[in-house]
């Protein structure tokens, strides 16, 4: 596959030019091949900091989606803009035709999009099974949610079964170990069924165990939906990846690339891989420790 | 594995202990149907309404404090709600037909005034007891979790409005009867000086509280308990989870303000006046004390908190009035800093260590790590 440019900007274009309030909600019609979710023109500034600057980024169905860049390239802001926790300054995400800027967090994810974060959160007071319930029953209308729950739906079964968690089903999430509540998040995630999930370094302080099986159940989740993953475990993104986007400094450096072409690309190597190289020879472990401090020490509690 | 899932497919999700908690329902419903009221005296019976009166609210604070983390400190306003409304209608009920109650005539008032109007009717003042406060907290609700008001603001901006609420009657004496309050004798044909009647009041306070506690259990128990103890631990986790946590927290907040107006309008007829004096900023933390002392993250607990830390006020206050508000005082400190699970902790710390008796010795104390919350 040869490198793909960014796709050309227009100017009339309006889902590339900053959206203004009193623009009409953008719903293109349904185009084959459109991407899934596809954002346009995005900056995002914290009080004079250029956190993002001008990303386009796509992503299509079914694809395993890598985000990759530095510490601090503006990864999880990304992922915050597109589930609603960060307001941008300019720019546009479209996920599906739906227009999601602008709107509350709990409707993005009756849009179905669904996300994890960087550091675990699981309900600690709550067991397993309650977990994935509350991820499961989140359509469900007050009087429904009123009634004592009684069984397990099909999708808390299915999360139970993919994440292997079903021996843990009456465990507190607080008991569980660091890796467990990685995959229960995740779990949550499934039972949740979205369309598009976005995964916020899911393999952070996991083993090398824990992170294959963590990669063969990303590649489950992407069977009929989109994954984006942000990462900075190189070997990981390796071996799961589709297509790889590297983001640095707030701004995209290659888009929408394979494993192959972002390994081969100088400019990737200079700011991201080579460091990694570098980084891995000399510790002796994996990519993880690319990114300096916070997946570095991660390290320490998977131990 | 297959088989393993298929049992979790079929069985019944929640708390297991089914069985004794519903045998400790029947002894104590047994205690204060039938042992109670041949027991004591009449005069002691009237106490133990009034305890349990301040039991429905406590209900309803363990919901939203221990449950929903909001730290309800202005029941005050809620209760006086309830009550208000309630005494409103048992004094026109007991003046002459079409004639403003007593306490108006004495200022020379010849007509029952607008507000007080739609209270001459009954299932219009039993609907209000316990609409007007679950309204007044939706509205606070809606416009205070939205903008993502918590913890202590949260708390201030309650007890704010419990404290506006008692100037707003002082200041408004021609209708609400001022500082004095409101005064009633009667009780939807009870004659409130009555023994007999009284036991029959005693006996709808202790319906009406088991009634209270059952709807609190059901909602603890319920995948909504779930989503309010999710919400109280990580609210801004859950909204990415799909859910609304301004909405989730409204409704419990509600309902223990509809629980507190209730309670507003039994504690009219079992102590016969309700008065600004009931309702203010010092009335309003007392409940948060007796859920605190029960243990906030059981309903039962918080009924036993109620019932004990009344129990005990009325005994001291009757011995050294003034030690009691010390004594008050010291006892959240203690029960806050040394034992946040309040009494109902004791029972399942007793229960844990029992667990971990049967266990064996061998078993290591850190293999107990997860603390069960009861209902
Ligand atoms: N709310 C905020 N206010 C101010 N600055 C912020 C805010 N959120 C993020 N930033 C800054 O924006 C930049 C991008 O942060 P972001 O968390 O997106 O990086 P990242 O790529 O996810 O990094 P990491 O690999 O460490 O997780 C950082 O310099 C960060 O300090
Ligand atoms: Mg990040």
């Amino acid at each position: 596959m040869s490198p793909q440019p960014t796709p050309p900007r227009a100017e009339g274009d309006p889902a590339i030019r900053p959206r203004h309030p009193s623009d009409p909600p953008q719903t293109p019609p349904e185009k084959a091949g459109e991407p899934l979710l596809r954002i346009r023109g995005l900056g995002v500034q914290f009080g004079g900091f250029h956190a993002l600057t001008d990303v386009d980024f796509d992503a299509r169905e079914g694809e395993v989606h890598f985000l990759i860049g530095p510490n601090g390239a503006g990864k999880t802001t990304l992922v915050d803009i597109i589930t609603g926790l960060t307001k941008p300054t300019t720019g546009s995400v479209s996920f599906d035709g739906q227009q999601l800027v602008g709107h509350k967090e709990h409707r993005i994810v009756h849009f179905g999009v669904g996300r994890t974060f960087q550091a675990a959160t699981v309900f600690e007071a709550l067991t397993v099974g309650e977990n994935l319930d509350l991820a499961a029953s989140y359509r469900l209308g007050l009087r429904r949610l009123l009634r004592q729950p009684r069984g397990h739906a099909d999708a808390v079964v299915e999360a139970l079964e993919v994440t292997g968690l079903a021996d843990e089903v009456d465990k507190s999430a607080g008991a569980l170990a660091h890796g467990q509540k990685q995959w229960l998040e995740i779990g949550m995630l499934l039972a949740q069924g979205p369309r598009l999930l976005l995964l916020d370094e899911p393999v952070a302080g996991m083993s090398p165990d824990e992170r294959t099986r963590t990669g063969e159940l990303i590649r489950y989740l992407a069977r009929g939906r989109t994954v984006l993953v942000v990462e900075h475990d190189m070997d990981f993104m390796r071996r799961f990846a589709d297509r790889v986007t590297v983001l640095h400094e707030g701004r995209i450096l290659r888009a929408d690339a394979t494993v192959a072409e972002v390994q081969a690309d100088p400019t990737v190597q200079e700011v991201y891989i080579g460091r990694a190289r570098d980084d891995r020879n000399s510790a002796g472990r994996s990519g993880a420790a690319a990114a300096g401090a916070p997946a570095a020490s991660d390290d320490e509690e998977a131990a | 594995m297959s088989a393993l899932l298929a049992t979790v497919r079929r069985r019944v999700v929640g708390p297991r202990e089914e069985l004794p908690a519903r045998i400790a329902f029947a002894i104590v419903a047994f205690l204060l149907i039938v042992v109670a009221p041949s027991m004591l005296s009449d005069f002691r019976l009237g106490l133990l309404a009034k305890y349990l009166v301040f039991a429905i609210v406590a209900v309803g604070i363990a919901l939203a404090w221990g449950r929903g983390g909001m730290l309800v400190l202005g029941q005050g306003l809620f209760f006086g709600l309830g009550g208000y409304a309630m005494a409103m209608h048992l004094q026109l009920a007991e003046a002459p037909d079409g004639q403003p109650p007593a306490f108006m005539t004495l200022t020379g008032a010849e007509h029952v005034p607008g507000i007080w109007g739609p209270f001459e009717s009954t299932a219009f003042t039993l609907a209000m007891v316990v609409l007007l406060p679950m309204l007044a907290a939706t509205l606070l609700g809606l416009l205070v979790f939205r903008s993502r008001v918590r913890g202590p603001y949260f708390a201030i901006l309650t007890q704010a409005l419990a404290a506006a609420f008692v100037i707003f009657l002082v200041g408004q004496q021609q209708f609400s009867g001022g500082t004095n309050g409101l005064t009633v004798m009667t009780f939807f044909g009870l004659d409130l000086a009555d023994p007999d009647d009284k036991r029959t009041l005693y006996l709808i306070v202790v319906a009406v509280l088991a009634l209270v506690f059952l709807i609190g259990r059901q909602l603890v128990r319920s995948r909504y308990g779930r989503l309010l103890v999710a919400v109280r631990d990580a609210e801004d986790r859950v909204r990415f989870l799909g859910y609304d946590p301004t909405l989730v927290k409204v409704v419990a907040f509600a309902a223990s303000a509809g629980m507190a107006g209730l309670a507003g309008a039994l504690f009219v007829p079992v102590v016969g006046i309700i008065s600004p004096a009931s309702l203010g900023i010092v009335p309003s933390i007392e409940m948060v004390i007796w859920v605190a002392v029960g243990g906030r993250l059981s309903l039962a607990g918080a009924i036993a908190g109620a019932v004990l830390v009344n129990y005990a006020k009325t005994e001291l206050s009757e011995q050294l009035p003034s030690a009691w508000l010390y004594g008050q005082g010291l006892l959240f400190v203690v029960v806050v800093a040394f034992a946040p699970r309040g009494i109902a902790g004791i029972g399942e710390w007793l229960r844990e260590n029992r667990g971990r008796l049967r266990r064996g010795r061998d078993a290591t104390p850190a293999a107990a790590t997860t603390v069960e919350e009861g209902a």
